[in-house]
């Protein structure tokens, strides 16, 4: 018996889901998914996306549900199974990827009981068959001591192993579809790209098609056949990838594509006045764990790095996770206590004693997770007016000015001051961490990662905002990334880390156009680029394709 | 492990040296004399200084204490000044009537309090949710001295079906032992199974939020797998912690309950104790009792490890 669309594997019609007292989260939702294909449903957040693959596998947190419409799979309508039949459809015949590796893998069962779990829900296999095909699914997701993983547990691998893992737990039982939702957008650029051509290449083997949800269409436009654009719970447009990227119809289509970070003109930054910062051979330790009477060995997280930054420049420091660029972001602007090498500010060296009060307040620092980095009980404004306070002389009238004008500086109006910081949104909010870091006027303003938590429309905004602010207020900016996209967008020169050290430097267009160390060529191939074709689409690139390949090889 | 029980060992020295020094200074900074009160103010000089050169209290203090931690070193804790009795065995008997009603009801508690919570949690914002709620903070908000003596009253007098007052060991008469402790079993029980429900329900909560149990449900698991396997291990965790502490404190006396249904138990032999000025005992009893709240909390982390593996003994 088969409904719906003709070959489809999957076929959503109609859907609508609601949450609680007639709130729409989605409507008329309607795609389907072919044996084999990879379908990517992109949009940002808020849009719905995440729901409608939730509500595939029946799994919609409360107080969400599906209201209307049916959910086709295999022939049979999701929507109308009973409890105990959709319990064999899930993991069996869907199953699904999460986005966070760091909470989607149990931290109190071994990986071995977690991925015999589900074999031995669905299969009849015995013990020691289920254990040899977990081994051999382990081998192949490139692990390299499958019998010693088995008894290991997930804190002991880094994100991209766990998220390796993940999936080696889904596709164990060879499943019809895999949803995916955002399965690396917690990943740097390198592992990100590893672990979707995992993805592609076991859902291949084993004919499994795949319904990716994503917010970046780059990274999407690369692996998917066809793409869902969803806008506030509907769907704006659908088509064959190259037929989108070619001719988006829809506006936010478009206005997605253009989100995507993209060159700038190279500006010229005045030389002749001295280094804002200059770093000289910094190294930072971390104590080792110590014993009772033994002390840890130290891990070395920056080696001996050497930059300086202009007054007016943005310097980017780019490199995966792990590689030393925030804690050489922290130790810039004192937070962390070098063990080695000196950090001069406005050629004085602020070494020894956490350095002087002009030093303190001359450096910002603007935060990934807007989510965490502001205070929930404290009201916009007096987050903002705080780093006012160390301001002699300054009256409650002026304070307020000074706030007021900070907060417009930021694009959001003068009411936002009495308003938590629960009740932003991801840009809102970091604009406010924003205004915090720029209110007193600082030299310079370290921003760690500060768009790879928001979405991508959002994420231009802020880099714009950002550009626009530093030119009106000239500070320097060391900012630091995993995306080279936006690196891409803001940088005047580009600083190449790797295991605490630096191993390329240069202008941006050099680094960009000629990348001399095979690490920074393997980056830039990581990331797919949109480029603009001159009749009004776009088409799909990769840098250093080919070179990057012979590099590693 | 091994190691982390024995720097855990090494480090409980100091602070049961510290609650040495401060308990033995304390209880002389309480005005009364223990010759005064055991021979009565009309004693006679001369047998008060009797009493006193007898049982050390002439000396110094820091001769005093110097003795006490020397005895105390070779495992003796001194005479009781009003009985007699050796104190370190006279704890042990008491410790062991407090510590069965402790062990039994905190057991009670958790095994009532710990599915209850998970239940709220799983059925968040349902009636069932409300009811372990309310419950739970209606039972916090009772004091146990009062439960008490509702349950007296009612068990004991009216309905008469449990034994009032007084206590008989386990090893004299099973039955009777089992009815005599009934009443304070259940005082604790109800007193302490609201915290631990409280606790439960919002670790739970905490849990079920996070992405691995809706990959434990796209799994295809059933409900009471999901709960059992994968919510359970990992949302028992701060709970245990939370038993472990209880334990502790309750272990180290429940003068209240034990005062109630007139219990021969630790917290009732130190009560005694301060109202007779009895130094010995008194120094014995908390020393005791910091020992016993040390092993309990390392015991719990020791635990540890099993319901979260990320932390590493």
């Amino acid at each position: 018996m088969t409904t719906g669309t003709d070959d489809a594997l999957l076929s959503i019609e109609d859907l609508r889901l609601e949450a609680g007292l007639g709130r729409v989260i989605a409507e008329n939702v309607a795609f389907a998914v072919r044996p084999g294909e990879i379908v990517a449903v992109v949009g940002e957040s808020g849009s719905g996306k995440t729901m409608v693959a939730r509500a595939v596998l029946g799994l919609l947190p409360p107080p969400v549900v599906a209201t209307a419409g049916r959910i086709v799979f295999e022939g049979r309508d999701l929507r109308t199974l009973p409890g105990s039949a959709m319990r064999r459809v899930r993991g069996a015949r869907i199953g699904m990827v999460f986005q966070e590796p760091m909470t989607s893998l149990n931290p109190a069962l071994t990986i071995g009981r977690q991925l015999d779990e589900g074999l031995r829900l669905h299969t009849s296999l015995r013990s020691a068959e289920r254990r040899e095909r977990i081994v051999a699914m382990l081998g192949r997701i490139g692990i390299d001591d499958p019998d010693r993983c088995l008894a290991a547990y997930p804190h002991e691998f880094s994100g991209g192993m766990r998220q390796r893992i993940m999936l080696a737990s889904v596709m164990l039982l060879k499943p019809a579809l895999l949803v995916a939702d955002e399965p690396t957008t917690a990943l740097d650029a390198l592992v990100q790209r590893d672990v979707l051509e995992l993805m592609v290449e076991l859902t291949r083997e084993n004919g499994t098609s795949v319904l990716l949800i994503s917010h970046d269409l780059s990274m999407v436009a690369r692996y998917a056949d066809r793409v869902v654009v969803m806008y506030r719970g509907r769907i704006v447009e659908q088509g064959a990838t190259d037929a989108i990227l070619l001719s988006p119809r829809h506006d936010y289509t478009r206005k997605l594509l253009e989100a995507l970070p993209r060159r700038g003109r190279a500006r010229a930054v005045p030389t002749a006045e001295g280094a804002v910062i200059e770093v000289r051979n910094l190294t930072v330790d971390y104590p080792g764990r110590a014993g009772l009477f033994r002390k840890g060995r130290p891990k070395r997280a920056v080696d001996g790095v050497s930059l300086s930054v202009l007054p007016g420049e943005t310097v980017a420091v780019v490199g995966g996770s792990g590689s030393g660029k925030t804690t050489l972001g922290r130790a810039i602007i004192g937070l962390i206590r070098p063990s080695g090498g000196e950090i001069l500010f406005r050629g004085r060296s602020v070494m020894g004693g956490g350095g002087s009060r002009e030093y303190r307040h001359g450096c910002q620092i603007v935060f990934q997770d807007p989510y965490s980095s502001l205070d929930p009980r404290m009201q916009v404004g007096a987050i903002v007016a705080e780093p006012l306070r160390l301001v002699p002389d300054l009256s409650a009238a002026e304070r307020a000015e000074r706030v007021r004008r900070v907060l417009s500086d930021v694009g959001l109006d003068a009411d936002y001051a009495d308003r938590f910081p629960h009740q932003l949104s991801g840009g809102q909010r970091q604009r406010v961490a924003i205004a915090r870091a720029i209110v007193r006027r600082p030299a310079f303003v370290v921003a760690d990662e500060p768009v790879s938590a928001l979405d991508m429309t959002v994420q231009k905004q802020i880099l714009r905002l950002f550009g626009d602010l530093q030119e009106r207020y000239g500070f320097a900016c060391l900012f630091i990334s995993h995306d080279l996209a936006a690196v891409e967008q803001v940088a005047d020169r580009v600083l190449v880390m790797k295991d605490g050290r630096i191993v390329e430097a240069g202008s941006r267009d050099d680094v960009f156009d000629r990348p001399q160390h095979p690490y920074t060529r393997r980056l830039l191939s990581a990331i797919p680029t949109l480029e603009p074709l001159p009749e009004g689409g776009f088409r799909l690139s990769v840098r250093h394709g080919q070179e990057a390949l012979s590099a590693v090889s | 492990m091994l190691r982390f029980a024995l720097t855990r060992i090494a480090l409980a020295v100091p602070t049961l040296l510290i609650v040495a020094v401060s308990v033995f200074l304390l209880i002389r900074l309480i005005p009364g004399d223990p010759a005064l009160l055991m021979l009565g103010d009309m004693a006679d000089p001369h047998s008060l200084a009797d009493f006193r050169r007898s049982h050390g209290l002439d000396q110094p203090l820091p001769v005093q204490f110097a003795l006490w931690l020397g005895n105390l070193a070779a495992g003796d804790l001194g005479r009781s000044i009003t009985t007699g009795q050796e104190v370190l065995p006279l704890i042990f008997d008491r410790f062991l009537v407090s510590a069965t009603i402790v062990v039994v009801a905190v057991a009670l508690a958790s095994l009532v309090a710990v599915p209850a919570g998970m239940l709220a949690a799983w059925r968040q914002n349902s009636l069932t949710d409300l009811a372990v709620v309310a419950g739970a903070t209606l039972l916090l908000s009772v004091p146990s001295f009062w439960l008490g003596l509702l349950l007296l009253l009612l068990f004991g007098m009216k309905l008469g079906w449990l034994p009032v007052v007084g206590y008989v060991p386990f090893g004299q008469d099973f039955g009777a032992a089992l009815a005599y402790i009934v009443l304070p079993v259940a005082t604790l029980v109800l007193v302490e199974v609201g915290v631990i429900a409280r606790m439960a329900r919002a670790s739970t909560l905490e849990v079920l939020r996070l992405d691995y149990v809706t990959h434990a449900r796209a799994k295809g698991l059933s409900e009471l797998a999901v709960m059992g396997r994968h919510v359970f291990w990992n949302a028992f965790a701060p709970t245990w912690t939370l038993i472990g502490l209880i334990l502790g404190n309750l272990l180290g006396g429940i003068a209240v309950v034990e005062t109630v249904f007139t219990i021969p138990g630790l917290g009732r032999l130190l009560v005694d104790a301060i109202f007779a000025r009895d130094y010995p005992v008194i120094q014995g009893c908390l020393l005791f009792i910091a020992g016993v709240y040390i092993v309990v909390n390392l015991v719990v982390d020791l635990l540890y490890p099993v319901f979260d593996p990320r932390v590493t003994a």
